[in-house]
């Protein structure tokens, strides 16, 4: 695990990431002041870092005033469990961890099921089923607008109906800062504070912050396959080498967290941060090009938000 | 799965110079309006191709989706890069506000993209409220339209004081210095009648890339000017700090016993330790004890600043409410008057109860339009109902307390939206202009003034006796300036001017 800290005090943030950090805040106290239940969608990756440190900041001297929701598939990577677990005792927050039983119980494997299925019974109608468990009535995500072209549409407040679904020809209109928080019992919204952020604002502001990150978002040498035109992880005994499949050693990191057989890492020799944000501004691909379910088909992210993935 | 990227795979890693360069200034954000054909969907898409916006996996996506669909220089279509539902990439049509993101070494670009054709007024309502400015598209050949006034009517109204005009086609116009030329001079009129001051006029080529990123010396060697992202880089941000010191209340903090805390974006002005403020609606006065951030405590806030703000003496203060410059405050009352744009199929209808919310403030409001501006004409007609779309005036009749300042000089705080209480639907966002008493005010202050008890203010204090508005008489060039103003010509009908010879 990799850990920033600064020595000396940090110099104030920079205006544009200050701008950014600001709107984050109000948008956190704001969802917190209007909702009964609120509940953070906490995914251990970059974003969710950042969100988290934003949400310690919006509730400073107090604690968050909600639970954090984590949606295990049970097909992470090993590291990202024991670094929630460490973040979770560290910083005291309440931790809820759902894994889809029926999934479990009918053995949904991203091997057997295929990428859409698996993601849609594992991350999909498990994260349905935790928030109708807790009845959360708002739920914070780090989705970012430039992450993906339907995301680019999406409000700070995004509407979802009784059975989370999102019905992008029908949003409210958001105007100036003000949000539109009034729904009916059933109703939820989900909450991005983070809509307005890059890729690389996320980078930046972790430098800044020091926010600390799971070990695998920073190049080091290790166990990969080359798998339907990914690297895949090979440390986890549960993925089976396809003939002709050769377990190599490469110098690799991930630019985005997810399930391990589904996220593919990128050759780098990117150690630290500040190496990190380098290799982001002369990047010719995007994030989510290591990301098999957006793949799937066009649009097939806006079709899962559509069901009520995040 | 489908595989475009083995070329990204086998690329070697780089090594990566960090360009991790500090940002002097916020985000600049801004809106672009165009009709249909003048190009927009290209100039947006032409920013970010050229400023490497796009990466290969979106354009190999893109090649995917739309292999048919190409420009006419081989790059890909920019409009289905813009485009993000799946609706929209069907129909070939864009649906509502996409927001776009950009940088360069000097600045990072938040772009509100709105679509041209139905629903204009709606999106681009939405997609102003946040800017700093808007660039407005005109097709070089088709010169200013129906629509670039309306355009620019709009932009004015959501308080946008820069715009740029970029003539687009100019290739298609020979690259014409004088067709240029005309069409900036007229929209500088235009402009300036709606009191939008600040224009910067740019000849381009968004399909050729002329005067968007790169320059244009070979095709247009008679431009001196900025290019449109020199223009962007260069434009100067929003800023609500030099009016009084607003703290709408989001939340209270009380982590303990001992602690009680204010928390909210300051919304105007600035704060420091020791300032007196009052707490809106009560009238409570206390001093600034300290702002706590997360960081440390800190000496000063400032508008935007998210803060947390600790109070000398035990007050009431609960979410709602507003702390304020004690010696700068903000207006209170039940009537305030109101430009809105309606949003909703159903309009906005007299009587009607809605939920309003303002900054963290939210209280029943009943709504009676008073006009409806023809964005044709700028005129404002006079209204009971304003239809989907419209962009009307109206009174507001709270049954509590309600606390704005002028939109004008601060939208934050002069800004809210109404909600449909049925429907849950924001049905309308409104801008406050006045308090209802104000014009009363005027018409009793214009009809006292009896020291000076020359002939042409008996003339006017009877004409104001008479007909009920305000009467002014004043040199015609003066004259002039005050009506075109934006406040004046809104209330144009609740004026009677009398000519000076």
């Amino acid at each position: 695990m990799t850990e920033l800290r600064h020595a000396v005090p940090k110099p104030p943030l920079d205006p544009h990431l200050k701008a950014l950090e600001n709107e984050a805040i109000h948008i956190f106290r704001e969802v917190a002041a209007e909702f009964e239940r609120p509940v953070m969608l906490y995914s251990i990756g970059k974003d969710s870092s950042v969100l988290l440190h934003l949400a310690r900041k919006a509730f400073h001297p107090g604690v968050i005033p909600f639970p954090l929701l984590h949606i295990d598939t049970g097909w992470k990577f090993a590291e990202m469990i024991a670094f929630r677990d460490r973040m979770a005792a560290e910083f005291g927050f309440e931790l809820i961890v759902h894994t889809n039983p029926r999934g479990v119980a009918e053995n949904v494997t991203p091997f057997t099921h295929g990428s859409a299925r698996y993601t849609d019974i594992m991350k999909t109608e498990a994260l349905r089923q935790a928030l109708d468990a807790g009845r959360f009535d708002a739920a914070f995500g780090g989705a970012r607008r430039d992450e993906e072209a339907s995301r680019a549409k999406e409000r700070i407040y995004s509407f979802r109906t009784p059975d989370h679904r999102w019905d992008p020809r029908n949003q409210r209109p958001e105007l100036w800062s003000i949000y539109n928080g009034m729904i009916r019992p059933g109703e939820s919204v989900r909450a991005f504070p983070l809509s307005n952020w890059t890729e690389v604002d996320i980078w930046r502001y972790i430098e800044a912050e020091a926010i600390p990150l799971p070990s695998l978002y920073f190049a080091a040498p290790r166990p990969v396959v080359q798998r339907d035109g990914m690297l895949i992880l090979a440390a986890d005994t549960r993925l089976v080498l396809l003939p002709g499949e050769v377990r190599q050693t490469r110098s690799v990191r991930f630019r985005t967290l997810g399930c391990f057989p589904l996220t593919g890492a990128i050759p780098s020799k990117a150690t630290t941060v500040a190496d990190i944000i380098g290799e982001l501004e002369i990047a010719t691909v995007s994030e989510r090009q290591g990301r098999a379910i957006d793949r799937d088909q066009s649009g097939s992210m806006e079709k899962k938000k559509r069901e009520g993935y995040f | 799965m489908t595989l475009h990227l083995e070329a990204a795979l086998r690329a070697e890693p780089q090594a990566g110079v960090a360009r991790n360069v500090p940002r002097h200034t916020r985000p600049l954000r801004f809106i672009t309006c165009g009709s249909v054909d003048d190009g927009k969907s290209t100039l947006i898409g032409r920013l970010l191709w050229d400023t490497k916006a796009v990466k290969e996996d979106q354009a190999a996506s893109l090649a995917r989706d739309g292999a048919s669909r190409q420009n006419e220089l081989g790059l890909p279509d920019f409009a289905l890069l813009l485009d993000g539902l799946q609706a929209e990439r069907e129909q070939g049509i864009t649906i509502d506000v996409a927001w776009r993101y950009f940088s360069t070494d000097r600045r990072s670009f938040i772009v509100a993209d709105t679509p041209g054709h139905e629903q204009y007024t709606r999106n681009m309502a939405t997609g102003a409220s946040t800017v700093d400015l808007a660039v407005l598209l005109v097709d070089a050949r088709a010169g200013l339209l129906q629509q670039t006034r309306r355009h620019a009517t709009i932009v004015s109204l959501m308080g946008i004081r820069q715009v740029v005009l970029a003539v687009n086609k100019i290739d298609l116009a020979a690259y014409s210095r004088d067709v240029f030329e005309a069409l900036a001079h007229e929209f500088r009129e235009l402009a300036l009648s709606l009191g939008i001051t600040q224009v910067t006029a740019i000849p381009v080529s968004a399909l050729k890339g002329e005067n968007v990123v790169r320059g244009a010396a070979t095709s247009m060697p008679w431009y001196h000017g900025p290019t449109l992202l020199e223009a962007l880089e260069a434009a100067t941000v929003r800023s609500e700090q030099a009016v009084g010191f607003r703290l709408p209340v989001q939340r209270v903090s009380r982590p303990g016993e001992s602690f009680r805390g204010y928390q909210g974006t300051v919304a105007g002005g600035a704060v420091k330790p020791g300032d007196s403020v009052a707490v809106l609606p009560s009238g409570a006065i206390a001093n600034v004890a300290k702002i706590v951030t997360f960081d440390l405590v800190r000496n000063a806030a400032v508008a935007g600043d998210a803060i947390t703000l600790v109070l000398d003496r035990p007050v009431d203060v609960a979410r709602g409410d507003m702390i304020v410059a004690l010696d700068a405050q903000p207006m209170t009352g039940r009537r305030f008057e109101a430009r809105l744009v309606s949003l909703t199929q159903e309009g906005i209808h007299p009587g009607r109860r809605y939920w309003q919310k303002s900054s963290s403030r939210r209280q029943r409001v009943s709504v009676t339009p008073t006009a409806l501006l023809d964005l044709a004409s700028g005129a404002w007609q006079g209204a009971e109902a304003l239809p989907f779309n419209g962009i009307g005036r109206a009174l507001l009749d709270f049954e509590e307390t309600a606390i704005f300042d002028i939109y004008d000089r601060n939208r934050a705080t002069g800004a809210f939206i109404l909600i449909d209480p049925d429907t849950h639907d924001t049905v309308a966002g409104g801008m406050v202009t006045g308090t209802g008493a104000a014009i009363a005010g005027l018409r009793r202050l214009s009809g006292d003034a009896t020291s000076q008890n020359t002939a042409h203010l008996r003339e006017a204090r009877q004409k104001s006796a008479e007909t009920g508005k305000v009467t002014v008489r004043l040199p015609a060039d003066l004259l002039a300036v005050l009506l075109d103003s934006e406040v004046v010509s809104e209330r144009r009908t609740d004026i009677e001017v009398l000519s000076d010879d």
